[in-house]
């Protein structure tokens, strides 16, 4: 698949293992001491979104259901919040990758915004319903520091696929 | 004959199809969780998984923390020394006096025939971070099931109550802040002796809640634990009254605390050990007893015999 319609570079497959490596490497950001400042974005949602709209055979609910439990566990926050906000938002984006992939990479981060807010909405309609404490308005930070990031992560999740630019005379592509 | 598709076309269930079991499977894990807290197992089997990615994860952070206390001056280290030292002679006539005073008061409530006050044994333990939830005012604190915590003991540090063990994993428990909004703790006004119980704000403060407008409460009384819940033992500092809002329209107080521990902080906790239950009156003791207790028949038939003869 083209990184957008204007670019004429073709990629190389994905590599499985790369998809589940930074699956991993997004769930570790997320468990750094740093995700407790304001603005800090759900690496594990992004990355699910980045790989549910690029790769939605490969990565999908499941890996949502996964990770989103994990995410529950470590958080110590009520089980299912996460893994109920990340379902729906992989299905979401799953169902919207042919229409995503045709825009350029700004105007996908304006689709990966609602979905990146709907996570966050979703675990504080959840926690809300249980009784929990408000958290404050920065909560909601995160989703736009994320989708403004859409453009460097795709540039960094896609770059294995990259072929290199010189050509081979006798090949056609 | 078999008009199967070839396997290439096979793409699993349908997505909607899997979107409703994940969905329903996550809201059924939020109920019961919310409600029936039956799912510690599979938390505990789970956080088997993310404990050691959270303490690598944490590695960074904890190494940055060592070179800034290696690079701290000799100079700085002695002052802190001294000033400790310092310290510790001050407090040591006190606690001398305080010893004394233990045992008096012992031997004046045998005197009364009012029971003794369980004796204070503590442990330490080291906070690891803060839960990642931004919803809820939790720590994590190295000890854990390895260590004999139990789910319920009060948490200390030197100035007061911190929280409360809520769940203990085998290495590690998670201490639910007194500032939490779910977290209450029966108090009592020093001034006065005034009972009640205060309540977690959410954002690092306090409540006292229901107290009549007239009750006798002034900005500044201490309030320190009651003892009444059979959890925290009487005595301990718990929060400083900060403000008091009287409005004719409410029949209550509006009073707001500010925790005299250090409740947000980090650095080493104290664990006190779980309060001992005051054994029962004879009279209700069952397990002391057991003949009474005839539910059903044959056992009832058995001891009515030899009192029928």
């Amino acid at each position: 698949m083209q990184p957008t319609f204007t670019s004429s570079r073709i990629l190389q497959p994905v590599r499985p293992w790369f998809v589940v490596l930074s699956l991993l490497a997004a769930l570790m950001l997320n468990l750094l001491p740093t995700s407790e400042w304001p603005g800090i974005p759900d690496w594990a949602a992004l990355t699910l979104i980045f790989w549910s709209v690029r790769e939605s055979r490969r990565v999908g609910m499941g890996w949502g259901f996964a990770l989103g439990l994990l995410m529950d566990v470590a958080d110590a926050s009520l089980l299912g919040q996460h893994a109920l906000a990340y379902v729906l938002a992989t299905y979401i984006a799953s169902s919207l990758s042919k229409r995503i992939l045709w825009f350029p990479l700004a105007q996908q981060a304006l689709h990966v915004l609602p979905l990146l807010l709907l996570v966050q909405i979703i675990q504080f309609g959840v926690r809300m319903a249980s009784g929990a404490a408000f958290p404050g308005l920065d909560y909601l930070i995160g989703p736009f520091v994320g989708a403004v990031l859409w453009l460097p992560l795709t540039y960094a999740l896609l770059l294995p696929q990259y072929q290199p630019v010189e050509r081979d005379a006798n090949r056609p592509i | 004959m078999d008009h199967q598709p070839p396997p290439f076309f096979k793409r699993g269930p349908a997505p909607l199809a899997l979107l409703t079991i994940y969905v329903a499977t996550s809201i059924a894990l939020l109920v019961v969780d919310a409600r029936l807290r039956t799912l510690e197992v599979v938390r505990q089997a789970i956080a088997a998984v993310t404990h050691p990615l959270q303490e690598i994860a944490q590695q960074p952070v904890r190494a940055l923390a060592g070179v800034g206390e290696q690079l701290q001056s000799t100079a700085k280290t002695q002052d802190e020394n001294e000033r400790l030292r310092r310290e510790r002679l001050e407090q040591s006539a006190q606690l001398l006096r305080t010893q004394q005073l233990e045992v008096e008061n012992a031997r004046l409530r045998r005197l009364l025939g009012v029971g003794e006050r369980q004796g204070v044994s503590a442990r330490a333990a080291e906070v690891l971070r803060t839960a990642r939830d931004p919803f809820s005012h939790r720590i994590i604190i190295n000890k854990g099931q390895q260590d004999e915590v139990v789910a319920g003991q009060p948490v200390l540090d030197d100035a007061g109550i911190v929280g409360q063990v809520t769940r203990v994993f085998p290495f590690v428990s998670e201490v639910t802040l007194i500032t939490d909004k779910d977290q209450a703790v029966p108090v009592q006004i020093v001034r006065n002796g005034l009972r009640s119980v205060v309540f977690g704000l959410g954002d690092g403060r306090l409540e006292l809640r229901f107290m009549p407008a007239n009750a006798d409460v002034q900005e500044g009384d201490e309030l320190v634990t009651s003892g009444i819940d059979g959890v925290f033992l009487a005595g301990f500092p718990v929060a400083r009254i900060e403000r008091i809002e009287r409005d004719s329209a409410y029949s209550f107080a509006r009073i707001t605390c500010v925790p005299s521990a250090g409740v947000e902080n980090f650095g080493e906790v104290m664990l006190l050990a779980p309060r001992a239950a005051k054994p029962l009156p004879a009279e209700l003791d069952e397990t002391a007893k057991p003949e009474p207790r005839a539910t059903d028949r044959q056992t009832r038939v058995k001891k009515q015999r030899p009192r029928q003869e």
